[in-house]
């Protein structure tokens, strides 16, 4: 993580930027002139009211977790680098990408990376299962006021029951992967970034 | 007629082929149809010495085409057309311009090389109209051979929206080169051709407008049709068709407004209509769908034996055939060029192969050239001639062809399969997950305006074009959660009810799904007990398939429970449509009130024996009060339920019995549901003394009560009215069974409607101790045993009592039997209490006379 908060963006981090996130160079200049207009406090680092004061986000069913998802464990300031990296889960899998998949580490974009940043949304205690509790939660922040706590409750039921696979009654990561297996995670997990 | 010789042919061929898999597995069936169709044209060619049949423009394109059209827009998978709009649409316009500029030009081209027969008499205008009709993609051909193919959804969405969407340029391509035909080349102007690109945007714009105007006016009625059931199907159908029509008749795209009408109006419709109305316009759709496309296909083999329009020059056909796949491919690699720049996931190599290959033509461009005029298109033969022949090589070769070449390139397949609930609930998260990240980046881009545009349906939208109750439970987490318990509780249906164990059930890799799924069910019964949402034939073959091994005592009470519910609203329904029709969601309420109306006429026969009932209580004050205590609250109990017309009638006025029945006649006239809450009154007022002592005669005669029990001497009420009788029999028949059916429920509305009766039937002065007491009996159901404990002071007490004793005894007879048996023959206590009702409510009419004189 990038210790310094500097201001401006020097060519040798852009360089890092670029390596580890693969967002090309007039990508990452417009996504950091983006992130200096968030940065209300000028400090290099973005806060969760930086975050919050995106107006869409306030009537983001999970706009609360997803910016908790920017944060590091513990800390309450994001640098462009975990800002970068973040964003980088969105980055579509390009042609060329597909190939070199092999060796070197496991690009942020990959299938897995945009699995697991879903499936932190859901694992608020963090260890590695979906619980009843949180994945109640996260329906009750989804599905309208109109659905009763009896009815959100079966389906919980009904979603744990359909993935769970060990009969923990928590879905596991692996079980995640699993239930989804036939989605096009790759597609329905990306945005365009602008050139 | 053609049209019905023609099904009537095809039927059993239809058969044959869906018979045969193997065959319809690598060939088309609307290759097949095509062939199938030819061979009949020839064996009609070769016994008429004539061709018969012709596939006419203006049947295809106001009968044939709609139905096509509507099925695929109607259940156009919307979410994955508006991902795609961009490429769909660039396709659409872009392609469609360029294929027919170049193939015209093209063509044109090789008629001045001299390479084409010179009886081919054609300018260069008439190369593009030729161009503009035989270059566009036809939806009826590549969704007859796409379907089968079965390619990834991305692929099938992008080749048939835009078969779809480049109607409207191959309209306006058509009108404008026809015009430019009829004209010659030497009257068209500039301003001409800016006619043409503006008449482009009208047609499309107002095509998609038409469409959507229909579309809203679709769902708004949907909205209010919920008394109406039987024809929500055919106002889906109406309202698409005259939008067809309106944007026919102005000259705009009709495609484009039956696409857009069917897209837009689907999710509100859905939400509105009934499950079977759904079911209905599902089946129906598809129906004519596959009916007008056999239709099609097998009048296009039909015709095509037609000699007499043909000309044939090969240079042209060939020609054309080399043009349409060399441009559309070219088009299509430039395209796609220019769209994966824009494009998330970009299209590869294989996806614009198949993208080219699959530019099927069709019927489309069949009809358009028979539709051009000989007069002024001189070469119209030879166009007839070529479009045939493409349209049989791109239906049948193509179509043969695509599916091993799908095979060979390894495209990517759709494999469907229903959505698991973990599907649904993460794709959802994931929306909302990259709306917020378009949101962080700043960058408007799609799931910025999908997000605007679901908060802008659900906020307006939704409220006003879909049911309350359809709004209120709308949730598409929840739906797929209710689809799927549905599936289980068929599933666990099939597999035998309750014998099933959980084993069979479990899916493979579902291990704790058994219990789940038991429970999954059980709250499927229980919700649909509630009433929510569900569709009552799920729930009646839930139900009884579960209780197939209940006894057969089960069954009739089963059986007489449901009559009610739905023997009533059908009677209303013929009666009127519009008067007193009560709604299927109020259903509950009017349980209620029925159940509260039987209470209380009930409590008014109880009423009539409570004197006796009472009085063992109070056997001396009751012989004193007798006679005063029956004529006081009797008439305020009467008129209670007779509403308030006749409130304010004093009994003492009373006394003209017949003037009172005749008035409630017209009354009950105006409405079933208040003829029924008369009934009680009816009863009282048609007592006569005669009728009174016949009837105890066989009263007392038979025990159990049957036929005979009728007076043999109808009152002058029931001479009037025959149907009185019949009346009493039902009203008290469903208040039996009403009881049964709610017991638990309805414990507060027996309370309510004895306390609401109490404070009818008691006057002021005579309320009392006592006759709280009374009233309590019922509702304890010691009823049998209190009346035959009171028998020996009725007798003493009232002028007739040996009737009421003995039919209260039969009632008493039958009661020793069991409680249970009782419970559970709701059809022989209503028998019971019909017969009885009459007789002792015919009392009370004595007691107002005798108190009156």
């Amino acid at each position: 993580m990038g210790s310094r908060a500097s201001t401006l963006l020097r060519d040798e981090e852009i360089e890092e930027i670029k390596k580890e996130t693969g967002f090309s160079h007039s990508q990452i200049t417009r996504l950091y002139s983006r992130f200096t207009s968030l940065d209300k406090g000028e400090n290099g680092t973005l806060s969760r009211e930086d975050f919050q004061r995106i107006p869409e986000l306030a009537i983001n069913p999970l706009g609360d977790r997803i910016i908790n998802a920017f944060f590091p464990e513990g800390e309450d300031q994001v640098n462009f680098r975990g800002f970068m990296r973040t964003l980088a889960h969105f980055r579509p899998i390009e042609d060329n990408e597909k190939s070199k998949d092999q060796n070197g580490p496991e690009p942020l974009n990959s299938r897995s990376n945009k699995l697991h940043f879903a499936f932190r949304l859901y694992d608020l205690d963090k260890d590695g299962r979906i619980s009843r509790d949180e994945l109640l939660q996260v329906l009750r922040m989804m599905v309208g006021v109109n659905i009763s706590d009896e009815q959100l409750g079966s389906i919980a039921d009904r979603t744990i029951q359909e993935a769970d696979q060990d009969g923990d009654s928590a879905i596991s990561f692996a079980e995640f992967v699993k239930v989804l297996e036939k989605v096009d995670v790759e597609q329905k997990m990306s945005i365009r970034f602008l050139h | 007629p053609c049209a019905c010789l023609a099904d009537a042919l095809i039927l059993p061929f239809l058969l044959v082929f869906h018979l045969s898999r193997k065959v319809t597995s690598i060939v088309p069936e609307s290759c097949l149809l095509i062939l199938l169709g030819l061979g009949l044209g020839g064996i009609v060619l070769a016994v008429a010495k004539k061709a018969e049949y012709q596939l006419e423009p203006n049947m295809f394109f106001l009968f044939l085409l709609p139905p096509i059209v509507l099925d695929s827009g109607y259940f156009m998978p919307s979410r994955l057309f508006f991902d795609n709009i961009g490429a769909i649409l660039t396709y659409a316009v872009v392609g469609t311009l360029w294929n027919s500029f170049t193939t015209g030009s093209a063509l044109w081209g090789l008629h001045r090389a001299g390479l084409m027969d010179p009886g081919v008499e054609a300018g260069l205008m008439d190369f593009l109209l030729f161009g503009s009709l035989i270059s566009a993609v036809d939806p009826v051909a590549v969704l007859a051979v796409f379907e089968e193919v079965h390619v990834n959804e991305t692929l099938f969405i992008i080749v048939f929206g835009e078969s779809l969407l480049n109607d409207a340029v191959t309209v306006v391509l058509y009108k404008v080169f026809n015009s430019f035909v009829e004209l010659g080349p030497a009257q068209i102007h500039a301003t001409d051709y800016m006619k043409g690109v503006a008449s482009f945007f009208l047609v499309s714009l107002g095509g998609t407008a038409v469409g959507l105007l229909f579309a809203f006016l679709l769902a708004l009625i949907t909205r209010f049709t919920k008394r109406v059931r039987i024809i929500e199907p055919l106002f889906v159908f109406l309202l698409a068709y005259v939008a067809y029509l309106a944007a026919e008749m102005v000259s705009l795209s009709s495609i484009l407004a039956v696409t857009f009408c069917g897209i837009c109006c689907k999710k509100y419709v859905e939400a509105n209509i009934s499950q079977k109305s759904r079911t209905t316009v599902k089946y129906t759709m598809k129906t004519l769908a596959s009916s007008s496309e056999t239709i099609i296909f097998m009048f296009l083999g039909i015709s095509a034996v037609d000699t007499s329009k043909w000309a044939w020059d090969t240079a042209l056909v060939l020609g054309t055939l080399f043009f349409i796949l060399l441009f559309r491919a070219v088009g299509v690699v430039l395209q796609t060029c220019v769209l994966n720049r824009f494009r998330l996931i970009p299209l590869d190599r294989i996806d614009q192969v198949v993208m080219s290959y699959g530019g099927l033509r069709g019927a489309v461009a069949f009809a358009l050239v028979i539709l051009l005029d000989r007069e002024k298109v001189k070469a119209k033969d030879y166009f007839v001639a070529t479009t045939i022949v493409v349209v049989f090589f791109t239906v049948i070769v193509q179509g043969l062809t695509i599916k091993p070449l799908v095979t060979w390139l390894k495209v990517k397949r759709s494999d469907h399969h229903k959505p698991t609930l973990n599907e649904e609930l993460h794709e959802h998260a994931f929306d909302h997950i990259l709306a917020a990240v378009e949101d962080i980046v700043g960058h408007h881009g799609y799931h910025y305006w999908r997000d605007k545009w679901e908060q802008f349906d659900k906020k307006y939208l939704s409220q006003l074009l879909m049911r309350k109750s359809a709004y209120r439970l709308r949730d598409e987490i929840w739906d797929v959660y209710y689809k799927l318990n549905i599936r289980d509780a068929i599933s666990f249906v099939d597999q035998g009810g309750h014998v099933l164990s959980a084993a069979k059930l479990a899916l493979p890799s579902m291990p704790s799904r058994t219990s789940m799924s038991e429970s999954s069910v059980t709250n499927l019964l229980r919700e649909s007990g509630s009433g929510a949402c569900l569709d009552l034939q799920v729930i009646d073959t839930v139900r009884s398939r579960r209780d197939k091994e209940d006894a057969a005592m089960h069954h009739v009470l089963r059986g007489s429970l449901y009559k009610p519910r739905r023997h009533k609203p059908r009677r209303r329904y013929k009666a009127s449509y519009s008067r007193h029709f009560i709604s299927p969601d109020k259903q509950e309420r009017q349980d209620k009130e029925i159940f509260r109306q039987n209470m209380k006429r009930r409590l008014e026969t109880f009423k009539s024996t409570k004197h006796n009932v009472c009085s063992s209580k109070s056997k001396a004050r009751l012989k004193e009060k007798g006679r005063k205590k029956a004529s006081a609250p009797q008439t305020p109990a009467r008129d209670a339920p007779n509403g308030k017309t006749h409130r304010n009638v004093p009994w003492q006025e009373a006394a003209p019995v017949l003037v009172m029945v005749s008035s409630e006649e017209e009354e009950s006239d105006s409405s079933e549901t208040e003829r029924e809450d008369d009934e009680g009154i009816v009863f009282i007022a048609r007592a006569t003394n005669e009728v009174l002592q016949g009837k105890t005669t066989p009263g007392s005669l038979d025990v159990c009560p049957s036929p005979c029990i009728i007076p043999p001497s109808p009152t002058l009420a029931e001479k009037e009215l025959p149907w009185k009788g019949d009346q009493a029999d039902l009203a008290v028949y469903i208040s039996s069974e009403t009881t049964k059916i709610v017991p638990v429920d309805m414990q507060k509305a027996w309370n309510q409607s004895i306390s609401s009766l109490e404070s009818i039937a008691s006057p002021p002065g005579i309320e009392g101790g006592p006759q709280h007491r009374r009233f309590a009996c019922p509702v304890l159901e010691e009823q049998p045993q209190s009346v035959s404990q009171a028998m020996p002071e009725q007798s003493s007490c009232f002028q007739f009592p040996s009737h009421i004793s003995k039919s209260s005894r039969s009632q008493s007879d039958s009661s020793p039997d069991g409680a249970e048996q009782q419970e559970l023959q709701p059809l022989m206590a209503t028998e019971e209490q019909g017969r009885i009702l009459p007789a002792t409510e015919s009392r009370w009419l004595m007691f107002n006379r005798a108190s009156h004189l």
